[in-house]
């Protein structure tokens, strides 16, 4: 088997496309099968870092998120945090008073995310992209001075403390081994992505990136762009939400600073070091980005921020489609110099 | 109560004069290279510590460190512009938003690492110091000041496009870059020109905004939100609603702090997002 | 009762500022037409265009489709009702391959592009629909294409499949054969050529030769407004219209 056609076997195409005519087909390529393994492997293979473990997935899911609207629909938000943290706070509250069931901690978070996503949705769908970003970032930080005084619900600056959660069906306590943990965030972020994509793959998913490769041509097809838009912003918020939910749920705490600039930020440097727009890049930039940061905790703080910085413009300059899209340039070289390798 | 109104007033003209000082080289950043340019702050902190490095290592009086904050910022503005900025020039507004936050990053790692975390203390000369009495009110005698250099700069700036060619090259370059290049107007040129003056600026205003700002190496992420609204509320490209809205942010955010102090930066964050709904391109924006 | 114009606007005017891109323009389209809008550069044409299909709203004026007011519609509604339109410069969607393109149009035609459960490869009906749409645009090889990967010439025909993909029963063509050399727009016109009798067409062109063959009517257009309107013979005689056009050969 040559290198090339390893190649093809174990990496998606752009879009994950089917043979025949190009078209996105859902099936699971190889690779895929490999990833979720692997993740389910960790759990038995590094027992001591499944805390790390499911701040790295729930980080994955938040920048699945922000995939949605920007890689697909291509909407760049500089405020995503604030669905996140509406979830968090959402989930944390309901367990702080008395309803500690996790799943209905995740589905409330969701639906708060979402209403807060959709009302938004209609400032983001005017204005130009400067106005956009703008909004967006108001926004966030609008949420963030509001959760910030309104610190008699909140905990403010301090935090959200005394979350309690009960067993998972009854019978998963959530344990400081963080195993239980691990595997819930594990499911819900399977289970959640596992609709992602479902959607990227269908005739909606195509209208999302056929708004963000010809926004002036979708209105002339007859398309109401508009509505697209307020839709996939109200699910991202939605699975932000969630997200936000599961860290308040799996440390029993929420933090004012999950609302903050800095993670917004911070997400769409993870998103496009990862590769937005091809679904798996959030988990990968989560990834790389979280044990980077975890191995490197003991650096000053200052080099590891300037080391962000430098990796940003670099990405910017010279790799734009992140690491997945550095894999693909690969891949296709690959086939390129071995055309009987490809299919 | 009159007193104190008219002190918030001139508190808020002092602070937004300041902003303007730092927004005016953005505003024209993005109108003309319609470049999303958030390290714009980092520009204006170069100026403040310039300024203090200079009164505290050399012992150069406060004055006579504006110019030298205006050439180092205009001159990191060149060197950067040429190196860096211009091969972004067609790129998507991500990917401007995405370099300068690396950017961005980047000068506060660095400001940080030579300076510390903490605020800069500056030492302003006596004569500016203390409150003047004018028309019945005792009015801060370097905020005095400030809206009076601003004053000038901003009729030093008016009268440079109006009238001279350089002034006009860049107007026709805001209005149609396409036009203005057929014209023979080397536009590259007044992209780096206007950059540098830009950034020139915003060191001023930075190392004269040390005693109302303060300066310490999150300058640039504190107060990046202010200098984009000023820009996007007045519109890219337009100094008169750049001073317009700097002036109305200024005014209101002392007013918001002096009055409702409970609301903090709410009122600026709401303020803002009523007025980009309202005006999607600006007060004074192009049309499309 | 069938209306007599299945297009007709009644003095639509557009504004920007002092300028006057647009005055008191009236026509109207019989079912079934090929009529073509031509004058000089800056005449407004495009602007007229950017009106009827609601990109830009006019200053003044109505617009009625099949005698219904669409004035206040906005362009994807239009477009619906069977009104669409090409661009005089290349609007398509550079990152989806071409066959992706023509089946968003057709899914989002049979309002289906909501659906958000079954991957793309299953809708078996809208890709047949596409591909026999490609084949008929000779753009079947170019199928998995990347769109920005294409030749001008190709984009141009993928520029008229959008538009086609909707099915409209009002089609404004945006000078279709823009920027390709006279010799070889052939391929696009034999496109048009081949269209539907019952699909209305109005389209802006500058090659009097296509204008010529191809318009049963024609609509002259200066400085925003209608100089004159008549058939191809009576256009072609029209001194003020020759007076427009002096010194111009017949390919412009």
């Amino acid at each position: 088997m040559t290198t090339a056609q390893l190649a093809a076997m174990f990496l998606p195409r752009r879009h994950e496309s089917s043979l025949r005519n190009g078209l996105a087909d859902g099936r699971w390529r190889a690779a895929e099968w490999v990833f979720w393994l692997v993740l389910l492997a960790a759990y038995f293979v590094f027992p001591e870092r499944l805390v790390l473990g499911s701040q790295i997935l729930i980080t994955a899911l938040f920048a699945l998120s922000l995939d949605l609207i920007l890689g697909y629909a291509g909407i760049a938000s500089l405020g995503h945090a604030a669905y996140f943290g509406i979830g968090a706070y959402a989930a944390g509250l309901l367990a702080k008073h008395g309803f500690g069931e996790p799943l209905t901690g995740l589905a409330l978070a969701a639906a708060v995310a979402a209403v807060a996503g959709y009302l938004v949705s209609f400032l983001i769908v005017r204005g130009t992209d400067l106005t956009r970003l703008m909004v967006t970032m108001a926004i966030g930080m609008v949420c963030y001075e509001a959760a910030n005084k309104a610190h008699f619900i909140t905990g403010g600056v301090d935090g959200l403390t005394g979350v309690v959660m009960k067993p998972i069906f009854g019978a998963f306590e959530f344990g400081f081994d963080g195993k239980v943990a691990y595997l819930y965030s594990l499911i819900v972020a399977f289970v959640l992505f596992w609709a992602v994509r479902r959607v990227i793959h269908s005739p909606f998913g195509l209208s999302l990136r056929g708004i963000r490769e010809g926004g002036a041509r979708m209105p002339a097809i007859g398309a109401p762009v508009r509505k697209r838009l307020i839709a996939v912003f109200t699910l991202s918020a939605a699975l932000a939400g969630v997200a936000g939910a599961l860290m308040a749920q799996t440390t029993q705490f929420v933090a004012l600073d999950s609302l903050s600039f800095s993670r917004s930020a911070e997400l769409l440097i993870i998103l496009v070091l990862g590769g937005a727009g091809r679904l798996y890049g959030g988990f990968i930039g989560a990834l790389v980005f979280m044990v980077m940061q975890s191995w490197l905790s003991d650096m000053n703080p200052v080099y590891w921020q300037f080391w962000i910085g430098l990796l940003l413009v670099v990405i910017v300059l010279f790799a734009r489609g992140g690491i997945l899209g550095g894999i693909e340039t690969l891949r296709d070289k690959l086939r390129a110099r071995h055309p009987e390798g490809a299919q | 109560m009159i007193a104190s109104f008219l002190g918030v007033l001139f508190d808020g003209v002092a602070y937004g004069s300041l902003l303007f000082l730092v927004s005016i080289g953005l505003s024209v950043t993005m109108g003309l290279m319609n470049f999303i340019n958030l390290a714009h702050g980092a520009f204006a902190m170069l100026g403040g510590y310039v300024t203090v490095m200079l009164m505290t290592r050399l012992g150069v009086p406060f004055l006579a460190t504006l110019p030298a904050a205006f050439i180092a910022s205009a001159v990191i503005g060149i060197v950067l512009e040429r190196a860096l900025y211009r091969r972004l020039h067609g790129a998507s507004p991500l990917d401007q938003v995405l370099f300068s936050i690396g950017l961005t990053f980047m000068a506060v790692a660095v400001a940080t690492y030579l300076w510390g975390s903490g605020q800069q203390p500056v030492h302003l000369p006596a004569f500016l110091t203390g409150q003047v009495h004018v028309l019945g009110l005792d009015l801060g005698a370097y905020r005095l000041f400030l809206i009076a250099l601003v004053v000038v700069i901003t009729l030093a700036l008016g009268y440079m496009v109006e009238r001279t060619r350089f002034g006009a090259q860049i107007r026709a370059a805001v209005d149609n870059k396409e036009a203005a290049a057929g014209l023979g107007i080397n536009v590259g040129r007044v992209f780096g020109v206007t950059f540098a003056l830009g950034s020139g600026l915003a060191g001023l205003g930075g190392a004269l905004g040390i005693d109302v700002l303060g300066l310490d190496p999150t300058f640039p992420i504190k107060y990046m939100v202010y200098f984009l609204l000023v820009v996007s509320v007045g519109g890219a490209g337009s100094m008169k609603g750049a001073l317009v809205a700097a002036v109305v942010l200024g005014v209101f955010d002392v007013a918001g702090k002096y009055y409702v102090p409970e609301t903090g930066a709410f009122i600026i964050y709401a303020l803002m997002v009523v007025l980009l709904l309202l005006f999607p391109r600006g007060l004074y924006g192009r049309r499309a | 009762m069938t209306p007599q114009y299945v297009l007709r606007t009644e003095g639509l005017c557009r504004q920007f500022g002092t300028f006057k891109a647009n005055s008191d323009v009236s026509i109207a389209l019989p079912h079934g037409a090929r009529h073509a809008l031509i004058g000089p550069n800056g005449a407004g044409k495009t602007t007229l265009i950017n009106m009827l299909t609601g990109v830009l709203p006019p200053s003044a004026g109505q617009v009625f489709l099949r005698e219904e007011n669409i004035t206040s519609l906005p362009q994807s509604v239009r477009v619906k009702r069977g009104l669409t339109r090409t661009f005089q410069i290349n609007t398509l969607f550079w990152g989806l391959t071409v066959l992706e393109s023509v089946l968003l149009a057709i899914c989002e035609r049979k309002g289906v592009a909501t659906a958000w459960w079954r991957p793309l490869s299953q809708r078996t009906e809208e890709i047949e629909e596409a591909m026999t749409l490609l084949r008929q645009l000779h753009l079947e090889r170019d199928a998995q294409r990347i769109t920005r990967s294409l030749p001008y010439g190709r984009q141009r025909l993928v520029e008229i499949a959008l538009a086609l993909a909707t099915k409209p029963s009002v089609l404004l063509l945006d000078e279709p054969a823009a920027g390709i050399p006279a010799g070889e727009s052939r391929e696009i016109f034999e496109v048009l050529a081949a269209l539907p009798s019952d699909v209305s067409i109005l389209f802006i062109e500058h090659d009097m030769d296509i204008v010529f063959r191809f318009a049963q009517r024609i609509t002259v257009l200066v400085g925003g407004k209608v100089l004159t309107d008549g058939t191809p013979a009576e256009i072609a005689s029209d001194p003020r219209v020759k007076e427009v056009y002096l010194g111009e050969s017949e390919h412009v």
